[in-house]
């Protein structure tokens, strides 16, 4: 760890890559980081989310729709939904990075990933929008 | 050559059946089981969420399934597998911050994290059933 800088000859990575600081995966911290911030906005997002599903449960589908139609209530539960699906595809992208090892395998099941948390985001999102702007 | 000799003789690094079962390993390992299960509860909210989107019949066909006693216990497991993973979640970012690494403090975190999972659980249903009746 201490080698590279005790001993400057000592490292197998060129001082471009050092620079870089990309690492062995060429992608460096991006993966942490969107981790982590998704992380940070589900904590008062999804707390939010469960605070609106409990004050629904069991209403009207009129006063159901109504209070997730009211724009402050819609904002936020869409921030979530992106929030959550981005959250979502990047948690499941390292399982799957641990446990699928055959190649082809792997790469269709990040995609399928992909796919998923997008189609998720995508009509969770159209939900909301249809349901406040009064579909 | 065919039958990869070099390869098949190497040893392998140590792996979960050699160690003792820890509860922060266990943490560890309900963390991303819980987060795994929320992928795919996702779903759940999504569904509902489209069905109120869509019309009165599905919405009202969704609301019944969820509101069944299988549908109340999926539900209640959802809602602890999602406070598991937030305290879950919480306890990295405290690691994030580099505290909480020493045997006492990581002991402690796991500790609350199950513990505190179960009991706002818990709470949460309580004070559904308080409001909702």
């Amino acid at each position: 760890m201490s080698g590279s800088s005790e001993f400057p000859g000592s490292s197998l990575r060129t001082p471009r890559r050092r620079v870089a600081g990309l690492g062995a995966a060429h992608s460096g911290t991006h993966h942490f980081w969107l981790q982590r911030v998704t992380a940070l906005a589900n904590v008062p997002l999804t707390l939010a989310f469960l605070a609106v599903l409990i004050c629904v449960a069991g209403e009207s589908p009129e006063r159901v729709l109504a209070t997730i139609g009211h724009p402050v209530v819609a904002i936020i539960l869409i921030l979530a939904i992106i929030s959550i699906t981005t959250h979502m595809r990047a948690g499941m992208q390292v399982v799957i990075e641990d446990y699928v090892h055959g190649e082809g395998a792997k790469v269709l099941s990040l995609v399928a990933n992909t796919f998923f948390c997008a189609a998720m985001g995508c009509a969770g999102v159209f939900a909301i929008l249809k349901i406040s702007f009064g579909g | 050559m065919s039958d990869m000799q070099g390869a098949a003789r190497r040893p392998l690094s140590p792996h979960l059946q050699i160690y003792r079962p820890m509860l922060t390993m266990m943490m560890s390992i309900v963390h991303r089981i819980t987060g795994v299960a929320l992928y795919f509860g996702t779903f759940l909210l999504i569904v509902w969420l489209v069905a109120a989107a869509s019309s009165d019949d599905a919405f009202a066909t969704v609301n019944a399934v969820y509101g069944s006693w299988i549908g109340l216990i999926g539900l209640f497991g959802f809602s602890w597998a999602l406070l598991h993973h937030m305290l879950g979640g919480l306890r990295h970012f405290i690691w994030d911050m580099g505290h909480g690494f020493g045997p006492q403090a990581r002991e402690l975190m796991a500790k609350l994290t199950i513990g505190g999972s179960v009991v706002l659980t818990v709470l949460l249903w309580i004070v559904i059933y308080a409001v909702k009746g």
